[in-house]
């Protein structure tokens, strides 16, 4: 199964809702390519839902990080939010979730940017 | 102990990332046979096929001419899966650790780490060509619940 996105705008951020796999070969390429695209686009507020994420590998979670590092050098925010427990997990394993700022609503992920 | 069956196996695969699918689905079926949750079986499956595209990408190099072989065995102590390429060797020990300040934020290198991580035991075995990683699960749980 490979990954699908939809991306929406609530209150001047970018919540981008993932649904499926992250991993090699299985829709990383397509994340890291929708994440270029909206800051090439001028999105400076990115939110990723990962509610419908039950599985990502360390493809998927270096593919994550590179969202986040190329959000961050064009000036702006990448959060996660809704992380299933999977994920959660490898997060934790990794130390990224010290990395991230994860929210667990959408009200308070959009609200948290300045 | 109950259950001392031993489902022992192999296969050798193509130097192929559709050969991923394979491994990831009998590690899944393996770890479930030996009684982890749905969590548990799910990073053993995950850390196999990590194990895998490494064999393929870093090992073999994707060449054609060479392949990947696949055993495994699940007996009433533990489930223990090996994968081994035909590349020209791994030194464990030059893997850059992920959780260090200064690759935390790579894109890249989180595989060994995951698997050291998510199973009790990871070996690596040096062969000739190749190299060989030997992962293993306690069924510990089912032991404590015997």
């Amino acid at each position: 199964m490979s990954m699908t996105f939809k991306v929406r705008e609530v209150g001047g951020v970018t919540i981008v809702d993932l649904s499926g796999k992250i991993t090699m070969g299985e829709g990383s390429p397509t994340l890291r390519e929708e994440v270029h695209k909206l800051v090439a686009e001028g999105k400076k507020k990115i939110v990723l839902n990962l509610a419908d994420v039950n599985y990502i590998d360390s493809s998927g979670l270096g593919e994550l990080v590179s969202s986040y590092t190329s959000v961050k050098n064009s000036g702006g925010e990448l959060k996660l939010l809704n992380l299933t427990s999977r994920v959660r997990d490898l997060l934790v394993i990794t130390k990224l979730v010290t990395v991230f700022d994860v929210k667990d609503d959408e009200a308070t992920a959009v609200s948290s940017f300045a | 102990m109950t259950d001392s069956t031993t489902n022992r196996g192999s296969m050798t695969l193509e130097s192929d990332l559709s050969s991923v699918d394979a491994v990831e689905t009998k590690a899944e079926q393996l770890a479930r046979e030996a009684g982890f949750d749905e969590d548990s079986s799910s990073q053993i499956a995950m850390v196999a096929r990590e194990a895998v595209i490494n064999a393929i990408l870093h090992g073999n190099k994707k060449d054609p001419a060479k392949q990947i072989h696949v055993s495994y065995e699940l007996n009433a102590e533990a489930l223990r899966i090996k994968i081994a390429d035909e590349g020209h060797g791994l030194d464990p020990d030059t893997v850059p650790d992920p959780l260090a300040p200064e690759n935390i934020l790579r894109s890249s290198g989180r595989g060994i780490f995951l698997m050291k991580a998510i199973m009790d035991e990871v070996h690596f075995h040096q062969l000739n060509p190749g190299t060989e990683i030997e992962m293993i699960k306690y069924r510990v749980k089912k032991e404590l619940s015997a």
